[in-house]
């Protein structure tokens, strides 16, 4: 057992856990953040996509003692209202299906935005070919990421959905 | 009729749960006797039928207005009950939108809740293309009740005729007089009056929601990591547990040695775990922690011994040998006309082929999980993503001897379904090691014990012949299908040799070609892996066989493949619709470039129809790329056309998967695919563009939309592949990286 200290989304954590233990699961079941996924443990689908220090990497292979002392960014420390432009453009063309594999897509394409702020389509398969989508949503990642790329300079109104989803 | 007082049990214990005390107009459509379901997509559409009964059930549920400090009135809360698990298809708007549009309100208005099994909400199971064109009527029906008898009730207090008054946002008015009412106003009144048995359907044309793009509600928490999957379940006191099952899917668990496991710190119970999937039960070993990494690190500790009773002795090679040989046979019929045996003889030009394809796993992203709870000793709360929740209420009700009401499921999103999370093995298996640790457990599976344990989709095997006459149609016709039978692999022990098998023959028969004489056969073959449905089923492979072969009836013709399928449909159909509109969308009669192939498939099955053109273009490096597919969908009535064209992109891209991917294989008894490595999916660099038409004239008929983007694919694919290199693909996987 270790004590290791992060910042997750600009908040200081100290965590008592394995030094061997993966950050995705530090992130999720100690942290108690769960917008980053479990999808392979291998980082082979993109899933658990956060950033570190700004740059994508796949939480599941990354030992929490690896990271220790540095800045991560999970999904839930993008936007709070989900507004950040890659986040509306994902809206606007309904991106999302089943949506697991999500965050890790908009993590990595928030990535790939901030290093290339007008991708061409090779640029975008470069990028996410990294992240895997069962339900097929290639298409409208493409689309969504052009989108925000031509809308980040702009502030656009997020667009509304309407019904609300309650909890029983 | 006094809401609170003529209520069932059953009913108003429901509404306790959404902690509603006070007036409420609560409307459903009669209940039905939710049963058990079958093990086929048949009996998957009859629960999802209309339900039948005499109990209203609660799918709209409109509260009372308030009146707050200062006068001011806030209109009703209005629910709306969503009985179909979201697993990316839609329902969550599409379900609520059906009674919206006839209950007068706007779907920013409602508050959409899921249904967690209970039984008064008769079919839930999101499964068989079914949601939609299931609900379509019923649920609306349900709305239009609610909006005759509020209107009925406002035409009473202000003592003007019904028909002068309009619905629009959730309020009546009465234009003539200016007056209006907003629906919780009128609850109290509305809900003392009888509910109409035949309420009056808006006309389509009238429609503002319906048949109209529209941007689903759950979107915003799924962009942002807010969306609850049953992974993400977290509930007080609850352990963590990984369990170790046999690689060799049905050995027997000979013993464990624990004590490195226990020397893992975190580490609290090991034990023995039993998943029953059907009528087949697997054992396994797990280790229960208090925190997941120690679950798993412990079960990578343990030492297990199986025995495997030589179930090790299965390898692919050796049994699709098996089914080659068993293709000799004659199998059981399927489906005749005519006198094949004779106009196959007498036909002046013959031709044969055998077909192959592989068995695939679902790899749902979020890998199965589930939370169980025992409150008592007699109930047990449940949380996980499931496409089947009161398939799973009566399976737990029977598996654990309690009765149904003692079991709470919550259904979150579905990371994924396609079939796989309809079974319930996975929530069996975490219930039976809540029980023994006495606490709350989540089980997780890893992505390795979701790809090697399945079930999976089976592989068919198909032999055709056709005779062909002087014209080049076909005199006579065969496919004979040779396979395992998914319910034979779950355990259902009628299944044998000498029975048809409509699972297993799908489709086969019901394609709109011209035949004269037919004789469709299917060889049943034994296969101790548990196998499953899978995002349409055994079209999926069949339709690659079949729409293959008749493309190998063109050739051999000489007939252009489009214009030959067309001859054989002489008679006006759905089918001859959807070929006539592709070819006009895909410039079929145009030429492509050098180097290109253009391929079409259609297939008509219980889910839908749908036909698609793919184009491929060769490469310098040999291989072949899928530049583009063009899907006609035939839908007669469409409610979301956006959701349309998302999961019909969404099933081209896993059938592609599917025909060009590896799939699974079996040595010594076990699959040699464990994580997305080997078993890989499409990429987004290999996602081709996509076209999408939706054939939706309006009317009474509704059809299927989730899986019938999906059979076309893998013969269009492969037809496109002929036409560019002379290849004739007869076995999936098609390896696109040297085809060409």
């Amino acid at each position: 057992m270790a004590s290791i200290k992060l910042t997750i989304n600009n908040q200081p954590h100290t965590l008592n856990v394995e030094p061997d233990m993966p950050l995705l699961w530090a992130i999720r079941d100690v942290v108690g953040l769960t917008g980053t996924k479990f999808g392979c443990g291998i980082a082979q689908c993109g899933a658990c996509t956060v950033h570190l220090d700004g740059s994508p990497i796949r939480s599941c292979s990354v030992p929490v003692s690896a990271v220790s002392g540095q800045k991560i960014t999970t999904i839930e420390g993008l936007s709070k209202n989900a507004d950040h432009p890659v986040q509306k453009a994902w809206i606007q063309h309904q991106v999302p299906q089943c949506g697991y594999c999500q965050s890790g897509q908009i993590m990595s394409a928030v990535a790939l935005l901030k290093t290339t702020p007008k991708p061409t389509d090779t640029d975008i398969d470069n990028a996410m070919q990294g992240n895997i989508c069962r339900c097929g949503t290639y298409t409208r990642i493409r689309e969504a990421i052009h989108t925000a790329s031509a809308e980040m300079s702009t502030t656009n109104k997020l667009p509304k959905t309407g019904t609300k989803v309650g909890k029983r | 009729m006094n809401t609170t007082e003529n209520l069932s049990a059953n009913r108003r214990d429901f509404l306790k749960t959404l902690g509603l005390t006070g007036a409420v107009l609560v409307l459903g459509i009669p209940a039905a006797n939710a049963g058990t379901p079958g093990f086929s997509p048949a009996a998957l559409l009859n629960i999802n039928a209309a339900p039948t009964g005499t109990e209203l059930v609660p799918y709209v549920i409109i509260e009372k207005s308030t009146v707050g400090h200062a006068g001011v009135s806030t209109p009703g809360k209005i629910t709306i009950m969503n009985p179909k698990p979201d697993m990316g298809q839609g329902t969550y708007q599409s379900i609520p939108a059906l009674i919206a549009e006839e209950l007068g309100v706007t779907l920013d208005q409602v508050t959409i809740l899921q249904t967690g099994g209970e039984k008064a909400f008769g079919g839930q199971i999101s499964g068989g293309s079914s949601s939609v064109r299931g609900s379509y009527i019923p649920l609306r029906k349900v709305g239009a009740s609610a909006r005759e008898m509020l209107v009925t009730a406002a035409s009473q207090q202000w003592n003007v005729p019904a028909a002068e008054c309009t619905v629009a946002n959730g309020s009546v008015y009465h234009k003539a007089s200016k007056r209006s009412l907003a629906y919780g106003d009128l609850v109290e009144a509305a809900s003392k009056l009888p509910v109409p048995t035949n309420p009056k359907l808006k006309d389509a044309k009238d429609f503002t929601i319906l048949g109209k793009p529209a941007m689903r509600p759950e979107v915003p928490a799924k962009v942002s990591g807010r969306a609850q999957f049953g992974i993400d379940v977290k509930v007080p006191g609850m352990l963590y547990a990984s369990v170790e099952r046999s690689p060799v899917i049905g050995s027997k668990l000979v013993r464990f040695d624990d004590s490195k496991t226990k020397q893992v710190k975190g580490v609290k119970h090991v034990l023995k775990a039993t998943r029953t999937l059907q009528k087949r039960s697997f054992e396994g070993v797990a280790v229960v922690a208090d925190n997941y990494w120690a679950a798993l690190t412990g079960r990578r500790a343990l030492a297990v011994t199986w025995d495997h009773a030589g179930l090790d002795k299965l390898n692919s090679a050796d049994y699709t040998k098996h089914l080659h040989d068993l293709a000799k046979e004659d199998g059981v019929v399927d489906h005749t006309t005519g006198d094949f045996a004779k106009a196959f003889a007498d036909a002046p030009t013959k031709l044969d082929a055998f077909y192959e394809t592989p068995v695939v796993s679902h790899s749902t992203m979020e890998p199965m999980n589930c939370v169980v709870n025992w409150p008592t000793a007699t109930s047990m709360e449940i949380w996980t993503s499931s496409q089947a929740p009161d398939w799973m209420k009566s399976t737990l009700a029977e598996t654990f001897s309690l009765k149904p009401e003692a079991i709470k499921i919550n259904i979150t999103f579905n990371g994924g379904g396609f079939g796989r999370r309809l079974f319930q093995d996975y929530v069996i298996e975490a219930a039976h090691i809540a029980k023994e640790v006495g606490k709350p457990v989540k089980v997780v599976w890893t992505r390795e014990d979701d790809t090697l344990q399945g079930p999976f989709r089976p592989m068919t095997f198909s032999a055709f012949r056709a005779g062909l006459g002087a014209d080049g149609l076909p005199l006579a016709f065969q496919h004979k299908v040779i396979s395992p039978s998914i319910d034979a692999t779950l355990g259902d022990n009628s299944r044998k040799a000498d029975k048809p098998d409509k699972t297993m023959t799908e489709g086969i028969s019901e394609q709109k070609y011209e035949m004269p004489n037919v004789d469709n056969r299917y060889v049943f073959a034994d296969f101790q892996v548990p196998t499953a449905y899978w995002r349409a089923v055994t079209s999926t492979t069949l339709a690659f066989a079949h729409e293959c072969f008749i493309d190998e009836m063109a050739h051999k013709a000489g007939k252009d493949p489009l214009d030959y399928r067309m001859a054989m449909m002489t008679k006006p159909s759905d089918a001859k619709r959807v070929l006539t509109k592709l070819r006009d969308v895909s410039n079929w009669d145009k030429p492509l470039p050098a180097g290109w192939g253009r391929g079409v498939a259609q297939w008509e099955f219980f889910a839908g129809l749908a036909g698609h053109v793919v184009e491929v273009s060769t490469q310098k490096d040999g291989s072949v790329k899928v530049e583009k597919v063009i899907c006609v969908i035939d839908l007669g009535t469409v409610v979301n056309p956006d959701m349309v064209r998302a999961q019909t992109e969404g099933a081209i891209a896993m059938a592609i998967t599917a025909a060009t991917k590896p799939g699974i294989t079996f040595a010594n008894g076990a699959a040699q695919q464990a994580n997305f490595d080997t078993n890989p999916v499409l990429r987004i660099n290999e996602m081709p563009k996509v076209e999408v038409h939706i054939l939706a004239e309006g009317g009474p008929v509704i059809k299927g939309v989730g899986e019938p983007g999906l059979p076309p694919v893998a013969p269009a694919l492969a037809n496109a592949i002929f036409m560019a290199t002379g290849k004739r693909q007869r076995t999936l996987p098609m390896d696109l990286s040297k085809l060409a």
